[in-house]
């Protein structure tokens, strides 16, 4: 256990947002994951993400499939509807509630059993549709909730707590992402929030699928000496490429206009990700460049992280559909149905 | 059989060729002309090459079912002129395309064979290989409209309907309908012993495939979201769907498609995002077959577990494994009723024909929204892909969805705390709230033990609070779900009891055995879970047959298991070869049972 049950009580001087709400009002049910787990740290900062973002929790559907990171959506926004589903088909079942209503902020979480190997195809695909959704990947390179296992991010020559050593190449979400047309790629690690917070404010801005992988060690299985998915080594591989900072639509803007090179990409929502990156020749509009930059890394044994890639004018899935505005939810069965004269219209056809 | 408008021909040709305009043409052109007709496409799982049959049968009393014998084959694929042949009732007609020697194969005493040099004529009036090839098949409709005396006029509009936009296809059509027509009308005994007289009987009625049905159906219920992955015989379904959806649902101001068709990547995630559409409240399905049905058995668990409304529309083709795919069968029934893991039940609706396949695709959407659960509804693929003759389809214009239990914001304000799963009304159904709505509302779907406000458990009690729940929502749903259809006859003794796309058959073989007098009363399964209704016509009787189209009399099974009918009092007719079921196989099945012939 993280944490222990907290009053219920509200400590007057809790900022509130515009909603009238506290950080505090964003939070979930008390986790039940291991003391130290990367995944709280995550949801701690989804938690001032929504509130910073001011976004109403019943607005908001909490989606996952199974695994210790798919456990976490009980973890925040209590008040939002959640979605526990079936082991790798948070996509599938995201895109289907989106399709029937595109009014509601979709927030999937999934780890790096429930993406990259039961539910890869499903992620893919979903990727490919460009579902308008937030897909955060927990990804600390194990099984835990069956105790230890590698899963397919697992890097090679990284040790299991017993010392056994994985030979398997591992997947790298963000350039599986890359390479099949995601149009938002980020990578962040749980233990750095002043990195990920505006990552995930980017990303639930973001109109389309919003990668982002969230190196999440487990402190249980895969944070030992060996292991390429632990705090320490995290921390001491961690390259940030391009940092984000998310500019909501009528945000004054504190940071510095100069600096190095410093790009703005707007939102379809009017607001902006301004990213600074470290290298010259770094352009995170640019998909071969960002699947160059994410490969260098890997061979250097380095892990890149931030927002490595935007696509700020993305048509998502219901721009493919040519869906209405209004969610398909909410037309009324008069404009559904064509009535009895068109059938009886139709019958000629069929004589 | 074998008189006027009375009578079946078979017309055995090779896939890919183009024959199935000329086929379709036949079929519209004697049902034009108010005789009742049917087909049955029997075709491979194949794009180009191999053996394809069509069968139409004609039957002024009105019987639809496949036939029992064919009176006329039209041989035309010499990969199969020694099947075909076979085929050909005692007394009967073959016909060739005489364009080569009679084939040795072909032979044969007692029938009559006649030769028409179809390709020969063809070669001389048509330029290229492949107009040659497609015009081929309207010579042999247009011989077949002066050997069956099909009304030349009715013949002459169905191709000016059909090719009046492209006069010159139009001409080549005509022409090569009467070379077929002429070369008949002088060298063959035209007409047969066996041909139409024009009737007035299909004027309320029309040709569709079940498919297409289940697509109106689904249009017309208000249905918005539609995922799918393609497969045989469930494809034309989401297509039909579309072109609907096309026709009625596109916006004609803005071009906005009221509706998301997704083909997904494969049949798992098409019924993921059923559910999670479902879940959203919209009205969503997805159309497959065994395979399809196969893949989505753990979200089927999770939907019953959860309540969440989807329909599945089924068309059963042969299995096991990727079986005969153009073939049908009534083998998914139990993998229908209690699929996936756990004990979880289904509620299952079973049209016999394209018409009751419309009304059945309307009601499986308000089932599913009532019972927030998922609901199959389970056709075949003789249902499915032929075109049936059945009653026009009408529409009440006072038709509102049932959207079942649904709490929205204002009827929150009402309720002091919402529990997703308390069940206040007795009938198992807890009301349900969408996400978006207020705070309240708000509550965790999860496919994991949970207790009746939708919390995490794993306590026996608050665990079995639930499934019970669940049960009482399946005893529920035998009292709204459609009733059996029963035909009841004076004096009878003997009980059959049938099955969807088999009522044809089996009606048919109803009256066949009164003539033989054996009197037997009929009942038709029309939905699972089974209502009072089924249980007292088994117990009715003292011989009851269940008639079905699977190996292992999956129906006979789920009578015992459901109504605890003894699996042994109840006699099995089954027939699982993959083709439509015909009169003759149920008649010799019961009178033979009655005789004492063990079966």
């Amino acid at each position: 256990m993280t944490s222990i049950a907290k009053p219920p009580v509200r400590h007057p001087s809790l900022r509130q947002n515009s909603l009238g709400l506290t950080l505090r009002d964003y939070e979930g049910v008390m986790s039940t994951l291991c003391a130290g787990c990367g995944h709280d740290s995550v949801t701690a900062a989804l938690v001032q993400a929504a509130w910073e973002l001011e976004l109403e929790p019943h607005r908001a559907a909490k989606m996952s499939g199974i695994g210790c990171s798919s456990k976490t959506t009980a973890y925040f926004m209590k008040q939002s509807h959640g979605f526990n589903s079936v082991h790798g088909r948070m996509p599938s079942v995201t895109t289907g509630a989106n399709a029937a209503n595109r009014s509601l902020t979709y927030i999937g979480i999934s780890g790096d059993g429930d993406s990259l190997s039961i539910g890869i195809g499903q992620m893919a695909h979903a990727i490919r549709r460009n579902v308008n959704m937030l897909y955060v990947i927990e990804n600390n390179g194990v099984y835990g909730l069956t105790k230890g296992q590698f899963s397919a991010s697992a890097d090679v020559g990284s040790t299991s707590k017993r010392g056994e050593a994985n030979e398997q190449a591992p997947i790298d979400p963000a350039l599986l992402a890359l390479s099949i047309g995601a149009t938002f790629v980020a990578r962040s690690f749980s233990g750095d929030k002043k990195q990920l917070v505006p990552i995930l404010k980017a990303g639930l801005a973001h109109r389309g699928l919003a990668l982002i992988d969230v190196i999440s060690p487990c402190v249980t299985f895969n944070d030992h000496e060996g292991s390429t998915k632990s705090y320490r080594y995290t921390r001491e591989h961690e390259v940030e490429a391009v940092h984000a900072d998310y500019a909501p639509v009528h945000a004054e803007i504190t940071l510095p206009e100069s600096g190095d090179h410093l790009r703005v990409v707007q939102m379809h929502d009017g607001s902006s990700v301004r990213l600074r990156s470290t290298a010259a020749d770094y352009d995170p509009t640019d998909r071969a460049s960002a699947y160059a930059h994410v490969r260098a890394c890997q061979a250097r044994g380095e892990i890149a992280t931030g927002l490595l890639f935007v696509d700020g004018g993305s048509r998502d899935m219901h721009d493919l559909l040519k869906t209405p505005p209004t969610p398909l939810i909410d037309l009324p069965h008069e404009r559904l149905c064509p009535g009895a004269a068109a059938l009886d219209a139709l019958m000629a056809r069929y004589r | 059989m074998n008189g006027v408008n009375d009578f079946a021909f078979k017309i055995g040709t090779v896939n890919g060729t183009g024959s199935a305009s000329a086929n379709g043409l036949l079929m519209q052109a004697i049902f034009r002309m108010g005789i009742p007709v049917s087909g049955k496409n029997i075709f491979p799982s194949n794009i180009q090459g191999l053996p394809t049959w069509y069968e139409i049968r004609v039957s002024k009393d009105g019987y639809t079912a496949r036939p029992s014998e064919v009176d006329l084959v039209v041989a035309l694929n010499p990969a199969t002129y020694s099947k075909d042949v076979a085929t050909v009732r005692p007394g009967g007609f073959l016909l060739y395309d005489s364009s080569w020697p009679l084939p040795k194969e072909l032979e044969r005493d007692g029938i009559t064979i006649l030769g028409i040099p179809f390709g020969r004529l063809c070669v001389e009036s048509f330029e290229g290989d492949r107009e040659r090839t497609l015009l081929r098949n309207i010579a042999y409709a247009g011989a077949l409209t002066a050997l069956l005396g099909i009304d030349e006029e009715v013949v002459d509009t169905l191709l000016n309907q059909t090719y009046g936009r492209k006069p010159k296809l139009l001409e080549s059509n005509h022409t090569a309908i009467r070379l077929g027509r002429d070369y008949a009308t002088q060298h063959c005994p035209c007409p047969l012993p066996f041909h139409l007289e024009k009737m007035a009987a299909t004027g309320d009625s029309i040709l569709m495939d079940g498919n297409t049905a289940c697509a109106l159906g689904a249009v017309y219920a208000g249905a918005t979201v539609g995922a799918w992955y393609p497969i045989t015989p469930a494809t034309s379904l989401m297509e039909a769907f579309k072109a609907f959806c096309e026709k009625y649902r596109v916006d004609k101001e803005t071009g906005d498609r009221n509706y998301a068709i997704l083909q997904a990547e494969d049949e798992l995630a098409a019924a993921g995002i059923v559910i999670g559409a479902g879940w959203a409240g919209a009205r969503a399905f997805t159309n497959t077959s065994g395979p399809g049905i196969s893949l989505m058995q753990e979200f089927l668990g999770l939907a019953y577990y959860t309540d969440i409304p989807a329909v599945f529309f089924d068309i059963q083709r042969c299995g096991p494994a990727t079986g005969m795919p153009t073939r049908t069968q009534q083998a998914d029934l139990l993998s229908l009723a209690y699929a996936s893991h756990g004990d979880t039940k289904h509620p299952i609706l079973f049209p016999a024909n394209p018409h009751e396949a419309f009304e059945m695709a309307v009601q499986a959407f308000d089932l599913a929204d009532r019972l927030q659960t998922p609901v199959f509804v389970a056709t075949d693929l003789d249902i499915g892909m032929n075109d049936w003759m059945v009653k026009r389809l009408t529409w009440d214009d006072a038709y509102r969805p049932d959207r079942g239990k649904v709490l929205d914001a204002a009827a929150l304000e009402k309720v002091k705390k919402f529990s997703r799963y308390l069940d206040v009304d007795g009938d198992g159904i807890a009301a349900r709230t969408l996400p978006g709505v207020g705070g309240k509302g708000a509550y965790f779907v999860r496919g994991s033990g949970h207790d009746k406000h939708a919390g995490y458990t794993e306590d026996s009690d608050a665990y079995r609070e639930v499934v019970d729940r669940l049960r009482r929502k399946f005893a529920h749903a035998a009292t709204i779900v459609p009733k059996p259809a029963c035909t009841l006859r004076e004096g009878a003794d003997v009980g059959l009891i049938t099955i969807g796309g088999c009522d044809a058959a089996v009606s048919e073989a109803a009256d066949k055995l009164q003539a033989q007098d054996v009197v037997v009363d009929v009942m038709r399964i029309r939905a699972f879970p089974f209502g009072d209704e089924v249980r007292e016509f088994c117990e009715a009787y003292d011989t009851v047959f269940v008639i079905e189209q699977n190996r292992d009399g999956q129906l006979r099974s789920m009578l015992a298991i459901e109504l605890g009918i003894p699996r042994d009092e109840m006699i099995p007719v089954l027939d699982y070869g993959g083709m439509p079921l015909t009169a003759r196989v149920v008649v010799d099945a019961v009178s033979g049972h009655l005789a004492g012939v063990p079966a």
